[in-house]
């Protein structure tokens, strides 16, 4: 790998292609686009959270002005929705998958279920006739808490005779019993993990255009895999071909995970446009957004950790209910599974663990996928455990915290709950992370913030997550429905430029810049040769696309081979041309040379020898140049870190200020400094968010009291800190690039330690815990109930 | 229906609008200019922003027929040809945007605390964002470029 620091390639931080076209108002969002004849599609939605549907009467709408059609469930004779991730009982039963029609069939589940699809010349006019549209419902008592939802009662899915999906466990349960039994002290903690609404900045939308002439759909849709829409939506809904269906996901404005999943929408529209004859486009409102866009979080958990008499520890035990909302989303079943149980280990040498997840239906949005996924679960988790462990037994946080860690000579170290970390040196990212935070400098800051009145707190988070997902053979043994390779194609073209079509997605993460880099690198052309083209079923060969910070790992990897055939082919190429062994030829700088002379060719002459194959080896290649290579990663990779938050705490109201955040994250090789520490700003801003300002809640009916930004706090520019973040890389031992993915580490990392800083900050009154979001008025009445 | 007439980045325009059409709407649907974008429905994200007579503006929250008259830049109108106005380039240069959603009215909004405030301090660039939501970016890279380009302005 060349040096790579300089220029533009490997570790550069190198200016974004990308920003040109956004800075000037060029981008070309879902919503941007219209399709001549278009008409316009507007969702009536459940106004009650669980209610039958005895009746729905369309006449005098389908009567309106500039009305095409409407359409209701008894219209939409498709599949359900389907749940990409199959999980089993610890009895061995499978989950329960209730159907999730795209329009409400019998019965609404949540505020905000689709009940009919209005279609009009206008926007205009198709929210006019919704209002004409009477339904009857028949209101059912609203299913919102889910341990009394366990027990029974009203039942959101009738058929299925329970509202609980599965009852998942892993680990060995007995062991950890016997071995919290025998710990010198058990540290217990209730846990909530609030729940939060993504909120990416574009709204979702979508424009769905049927061609007659040959029977082709073309879907325009703000997703982060365009073509796991294409399979979902053609295989499992639509019953449509792939080769029929083609789906667009043109510039997207933030994903965040809520751009994974299929949604109703986009379903109904693509269907209803083969009805219609005619293109359709649909876009949520920022209202129908907070009401429909698949939730995060939202886990209710009890846990216990065992420690020894040496202060080692001996076991934990974890018990979490986690809320699936009124129906399985995508991926939702995997989320408090197999992205949240297995990273309990954490950092730490636990020698047994053992988790029981309970996911129960409720009368609220579906919750999915959301920036980490899973794995801010089990990191504020540990965390706050490890953080209400040390105060117990009087030992110092940093130092419960290295007396447990995985040592840097124990890689690969398989954990008690099933995966196996390949390297990391959680030491390092801790030492720089407590002089990049300057932590001596601690007790000064204190006392200078005492001395104003006010409480200042330290806050540490020594996290570990899992992405880069993943391996195919272990995600299919583990209930996925999917593979979960990437792909990429080379496309060489004749005067030596170069397009890249690769099945991530980019929605922010800058791909056109960073894959643009990884290709100069390699084939030693510059980047403006290079063109990065994703998200078009109609030009990519096929892409699982982008979550889980997986873009580089799996899809730069997927690059990387397939740049390799093609120094591979021309290298054969130029050593026919030269009249040289391949093995003797040097392919460096952009230039094919003969070892030992001075018999050199350009990659823009071997390209152009490819397709005017005049002096070609014939019999041994075909013309052209353009491969493309799939990748399925051999493990998963392990990001990790440690996030240092201090907070000033104003004990009269309660307020919080986050002081200063430090984020010394280990993320494998960097390809762009600029871009890591960008993607690492949004993800701590996400994480102080959850951690002070977000919280999605309704009332005991199942109504939506979050449902704009006057009313869900979004993390605005003075709540938030300039924060110090840096880079200590171990590298991934089992990619290329060496890479381990950057997108989540941040919100992973940081809401433990704002709560740790928080409950650091007012120990001294007796706070012992604090609940997400730490508003100023839920500090103050801690502050108060301490203080009796 | 009502004729609305203004000028957009330079040039005059006119078109038959509702009496309820927003700005936004004339300017995303009548006339294509995507680049102002609708992030909200009450006025928060900033999504929109526009300069109505060189003053920074939701343009979700007036009236197509309330810029009757009025010269209107939108985030298409700020660059030079190629070359991009201070504001934009700052942003380019310090990685200010990453989805490129909020961008356009971060940007606009951007230009109008500059010519009220050219030293505006972290504090206050902070406090003038208010009105203003990215998801992306937290924000640390928004105010780096504001900065730099406060001194590119000549603030
Ligand atoms: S669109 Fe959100 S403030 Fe205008
Ligand atoms: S750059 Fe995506 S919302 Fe700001």
């Amino acid at each position: 790998m060349p040096d790579g620091v300089t220029g533009t390639g490997i570790g550069a931080a190198v200016k974004r292609v990308e920003d040109q076209r956004f800075l000037t108002g060029r981008g070309n969002y879902t919503d941007d686009i219209n399709r001549p004849g278009q008409t316009y599609a507007y969702v009536l939605r459940s106004p009650h959270a669980h209610a039958t549907i005895k009746s729905i009467d369309t006449a005098a709408a389908s009567a309106a002005s500039g009305v095409v059609a409407v359409f209701t469930g008894a219209d939409m004779e498709v599949g359900g929705l389907p749940c990409g991730w199959l999980i089993h009982n610890e009895d061995g039963s499978p989950m329960h998958e209730p159907p999730h029609p795209p329009l409400a069939v019998g019965k609404v589940r949540h505020v905000g279920d689709q009940v009919a699809a209005v279609i009009a010349e206008s926007l205009a006019e198709a929210k006019n006739a919704a209002e004409l549209i009477k339904v009857d419902y028949g209101v059912l008592p609203a299913v919102m808490n889910m341990k009394a939802a366990e027990a029974g009662g009203t039942l959101v899915h009738d058929d299925i005779g329970t509202n609980k999906c599965y009852d998942w466990g892993i680990g060995d349960k007995d062991a950890v019993d016997a071995a919290l039994a025998a710990s010198a002290h058990v540290t217990e903690i209730d846990i909530v993990n609030n729940r939060l609404i993504p909120n990416a900045m574009e709204p979702r939308a979508a424009v769905a255009d049927f061609n007659g002439a040959n029977s082709e759909y073309t879907l325009y849709t703000t997703s982060q895999n365009p073509h796991v829409i294409r399979l979902l939506m053609g295989a499992f809904v639509l019953s449509l071909p792939e080769h029929k269906l083609r789906v667009i996901a043109p510039d997207v404005g933030g994903g965040f995970g809520s751009k994974i999943f299929l949604y109703a929408e986009e379903t109904i529209i693509t269907w209803a446009s083969a009805r219609i004859g005619r293109p359709i486009k649909w876009t949520a409102d920022r209202s129908e957004a907070f009401m429909t866009d698949a939730h995060g979080r939202d886990h209710v958990t009890h846990a216990k950790l065992g420690i020894d008499a040496n202060g080692k520890f001996t076991a934990l035990k974890v018990e979490t209910y986690a809320n699936m909302g009124a129906y399985l989303s995508t991926f939702a079943s995997s989320v408090p599974t197999y992205l949240y149980a297995t990273l309990l280990a954490g950092v730490y040498t636990t020698p047994v663990i053992y988790a029981n997840v309970k996911a129960i239906f409720t009368n609220t949005v579906p919750v999915d996928a959301y920036r980490g996924a899973g794995r801010p679960e089990a990191s504020y988790l540990l965390e706050r455990i490890v953080d209400r462990a040390a105060r117990e037994t009087g030992v110092d946080q940093l130092e419960i915290r290295r007396h447990n860690m995985i040592q840097p000579d124990a890689f690969p170290y398989q954990t008690p709950v099933a995966l196996s970390y390949d390297s990391g040196n959680y030491q390092a990212t801790l030492d720089s992370a407590l002089s990049l935070g300057d932590v001596p400098g601690f007790p000064a800051r204190k006392a200078a913030s005492a001395a104003k009145g006010l409480k200042r707190g330290i806050g540490y988070s020594t996290y570990i997550e899992a992405c880069g997902i993943a391996p195919s053979a272990v995600a299919g043994a583990l209930g996925a429905r999917a593979g979960l390779y990437e792909s990429a194609e080379v496309r060489v073209h004749p005067t030596g430029s170069v397009t890249i079509f690769t099945g991530s997605h980019s929605h922010g993460q800058g791909h056109e810049t960073t894959f643009a880099q990884i290709v100069s690198d390699q084939l030693g052309i510059a980047m403006e040769n290079i063109e990065i083209n994703h998200g078009d079923t109609g030009n990519v060969q096929f892409g699982m696309g982008t979550y889980g910070s997986r873009s580089l790992a799996v899809g730069g990897t997927a690059l990387v081979k397939a740049t390799g055939k093609i120094i591979a082919k021309a290298s054969k190429i130029a050593a026919h041309i030269m009249e040289a062994s391949a093995d003797d030829i040097e392919f460096k700088d952009g230039n094919f040379t003969v070892a030992g002379t001075d018999k050199s060719m350009a990659f823009g002459e071997i390209a152009l020898a490819a397709y005017v194959p005049h002096n070609f080896p014939h019999d041994e290649l075909e013309p052209g140049l353009d491969e493309t290579a799939f990748y399925d990663p051999a493990n998963f990779t392990f990001p990790g870190g440690t996030h240092i938050c201090e907070v000033e705490v104003d004990p009269e109201t309660g307020v919080v200020k986050v002081d200063s955040f430090t984020a010394v994250d280990d993320i494998g090789r960097v390809i762009n400094p600029m871009i890591v520490e960008g993607q690492v700003h949004g993800g701590v801003a996400q994480g102080i968010g959850q951690a002070l300002l977000e919280g999605c809640s309704y009332d005991s009916d199942g109504q939506l009291l979050t449902g704009s930004y006057m009313d869900y706090t979004m993390p605005r520019a003075d709540n938030l800190p300039t924060f110090k973040v840096a880079t200590q890389s171990t590298l991934c031992t089992h990619n290329i690039l060496g890479v381990k993915g950057v997108g989540e580490v941040g919100a992973i990392g940081s809401p433990p330690a704002v709560i740790n800083a928080i409950v650091d900050a007012l120990s001294d009154l007796g706070v012992k815990d604090i609940s997400m979001p730490a508003t100023s008025s839920k500090v103050w009445q801690a502050i108060q109930d301490a203080r009796g | 229906m009502p004729t609305v007439s203004m000028t957009v980045n330079g040039k005059p325009v006119s078109g038959e609008v509702e009496a309820r059409t927003l700005l936004v709407q004339f300017l995303r649907d009548q006339l294509r200019l995507t680049g102002t974008h609708v992030g909200c429905d009450t006025s928060q994200c900033g999504a929109c922003v526009v300069h109505i007579d060189g003053e920074s503006a939701k343009s979700c929250t007036m009236l197509a027929l309330q810029a009757d008259g009025a010269a209107v830049t939108t985030i298409e109108g700020l660059a030079d040809g190629e070359t991009l106005h201070p504001m934009q380039e700052a942003f380019r240069n310090n990685h200010g945007l990453q989805c490129g959603f909020c961008t356009p009215g971060m940007v606009m909004s951007a230009i109008d605390l500059v010519k009220k405030n050219p030293k505006a301090s972290e504090t206050e660039i902070r406090e003038w964002l208010e009105g203003n939501i990215c998801r992306c970016t937290g924000y640390h890279n928004i105010v780096k470029s504001i900065q730099e380009a406060a001194g590119n302005m000549g603030g």
